[in-house]
């Protein structure tokens, strides 16, 4: 827990002055790891990056950013679709061929982007691998859902 | 009304958009983290100051007016917008109006969140200095795009990218918190020296564009001085420009010819300029906080004394950039090293010293060939040398230095 006690100050921010703002905004945090990190998820329970995560995950809850999120499987295990010509390609694999690749995502709620990566940079993955922040789209998904 | 009276009109409204537009900038963006929209919003007002002062003359408070007929028209823009999140920064707009803002001219001065926000880390370092230019200063994409040496329609669709970016990404208009702040205000400070550099550098003894930028970075740091009038760098910087500055006239001799700095007539430099750099070095070690361009300035400050003394001090400027190296080991300070130490100690030291430098790092860099040549002449190394002077003239981009250095070629 040491090492992550900042994470808890995070919402003590100034508040910031644009309206997004006001309502505090969501940010997804994407988590790219190499085939180490994937590789050391079945290792045992001390292992140090799975105690990393414990003690971020709690972090984040405590600071009362953290609104949701999941590890995925493998890249392995990916299969891609996509449809071209009314015909469906499915293809083994993830959609990008990169060494670093998706391994979960975590929405945190924070007042600016600064904040948010505060957060990332917390993340046990953006030590060995990287963290991409993206604020959510609520306008689009306004427009989905109506 | 006559011909005069408009003509005074259109420079009543100049002089209101050069002095006021950063900080109208600033204000709207800063209450609506959206730059591009604040940006036309402010060039609607000042269209309308020219059609309406001419016909009901200048009001008594100019920046108000233009504020409060700019908000108006952001509030349309955002309107017309078919964006969904678009309507946010409006609600909040009309939210925060208080009163009529003609009878409270007062709003404050944001300026210096913009600038933060300019060198953001998350917008491209090399878009830093255009965006600065641009927001806090109203420079136009085309006048950019001439000194970064890019297309007006690149430099245009990059700027609009960084604003989007800057809406979108949740970027506030805030002061960074104190641990953040020498990193962030370095960015900062970079980004104004750049601007200069570029002035600099285009130049050329004639070309006004270039002369131009110069003073606008000049005056860019002038305005963060107002801000942060207790950061030590700050006024490094402000020294630094200044010095430089100061060097203009003796630049160039009256053919156009390149004078390196060692060889130019110092009473041609300018006094007050150098008077005034001084003091924004003393003040800014009177802080004893040391940084980069402090200690750049005070390189400048020894090349300065000449003026006085007649002779350089090679040894404290060799001292300085020791330093420099620590905080900052670039190849412009390595190479600046290298030559201090060949006048403070000897060509071959100086020649040491470059020999230390990666060769693949220093392939394209012209100061270090042109460095390079120049030692070896002066140890009669001349087929070396000679190879070092076909380096540093084929990579040169100013004709005035290429002939120089063609000349000192032989």
């Amino acid at each position: 827990m040491g090492r992550f006690p900042s994470v808890i100050h995070l919402e003590a921010r100034q508040a910031p002055q644009c309206p997004q703002g006001e309502k505090v905004m969501q940010f997804a945090l994407l988590i790219f790891e190499s085939p180490e990190a994937f590789a050391a998820r079945n290792t045992d329970e001390n292992d140090p990056y799975l105690g990393a995560w414990r003690a971020y995950y709690k972090a984040l809850v405590e600071a009362n950013i953290y609104v949701g999120g999941d590890p995925l499987q493998p890249p392995e295990t990916g299969t891609t679709v996509r449809l071209k010509d009314g015909k469906r390609h499915v293809q083994d694999g993830p959609f990008a061929d990169t060494k670093e690749q998706l391994g979960g995502f975590t929405i945190l709620e924070l007042p600016s982007l600064d904040a948010a990566l505060e957060g990332a940079a917390r993340c046990p993955a953006a030590a060995i691998g990287a963290v991409e922040v993206r604020p959510v789209s609520p306008g689009f998904k306004r427009q989905v859902i109506g | 009304m006559s011909g005069s009276e408009q003509e005074s009109t259109h420079r009543a409204v100049e002089r209101v958009a050069r002095e006021s537009y950063g900080r109208l900038v600033a204000y709207l963006s800063s209450q609506t983290c959206d730059v591009g929209s604040a940006e036309d919003a402010l060039s609607n007002a000042l269209v309308a100051a020219l059609e309406t002062w001419p016909r009901d003359g200048v009001p008594q408070n100019p920046e108000a007016w233009l504020l409060t007929t700019a908000r108006r028209s952001f509030i349309d823009l955002v309107r017309h917008r078919k964006v969904a999140e678009a309507s946010e920064p409006t609600l909040a707009l009309l939210r925060v109006e208080p009163k009529d803002m003609t009878l409270s001219p007062e709003f404050p001065d944001e300026r210096l969140k913009l600038l933060f926000v300019c060198a953001h880390p998350a917008i491209d370092p090399a878009m830093h200095t255009p965006l600065m230019l641009q927001t806090v200063l109203g420079l136009d994409a085309a006048r950019i795009a001439h000194a970064f040496l890019i297309s007006p329609t690149t430099m245009g669709q990059r700027l609009v990218r960084a604003k989007t970016k800057i809406r979108d990404a949740g970027i506030r208009f805030e002061i960074p918190l104190e641990r953040e702040l020498p990193q962030r205000l370095d960015a900062v400070l970079e980004a104004i020296y750049a601007a200069f550099g570029i002035g600099w550098d285009d130049m050329a003894g004639v070309d006004q564009r270039g002369r131009d930028l110069a003073e606008e970075a000049i005056w860019l740091a002038r305005v963060l001085l107002q801000l942060m009038p207790a950061e030590a760098e700050v006024h490094g910087l402000v020294a630094l420009m200044l010095h430089c500055e100061a060097r203009r006239a003796a630049r160039r001799g009256p053919d156009g010819r390149y004078v390196p700095l060692s060889e130019q007539d110092c009473h041609k430099w300018s006094a007050p300029l150098m008077e005034e750099a001084e003091r924004h070095l003393h003040e800014a070690s009177s802080r004893s906080r040391t940084g980069r361009f402090q200690l750049e300035a005070a390189i400048q400050s020894v090349h300065a004394e000449r003026a006085r003394s007649g002779e350089i001090q090679w040894n404290a400027i060799m001292v300085f950039y020791e330093q420099l190296i620590r905080i900052s080991p670039t190849l412009g300070t390595r190479t600046g090293y290298a030559a201090a130490a060949a006048e403070a100690k000897g060509a071959e030291a100086g020649l040491a010293a470059l020999d230390g430098m990666d060769l693949h790092d220093v392939s394209a860099y012209q100061p270090y060939w042109a460095v390079r040549a120049h030692l070896l002449q002066r140890l009669g190394k001349r087929p070396e040398a000679l190879d070092a002077f076909d380096r540093a003239i084929g990579l040169a981009e100013d004709s005035a230095v290429r002939q120089f250095l063609l000349q000192r070629r032989g």
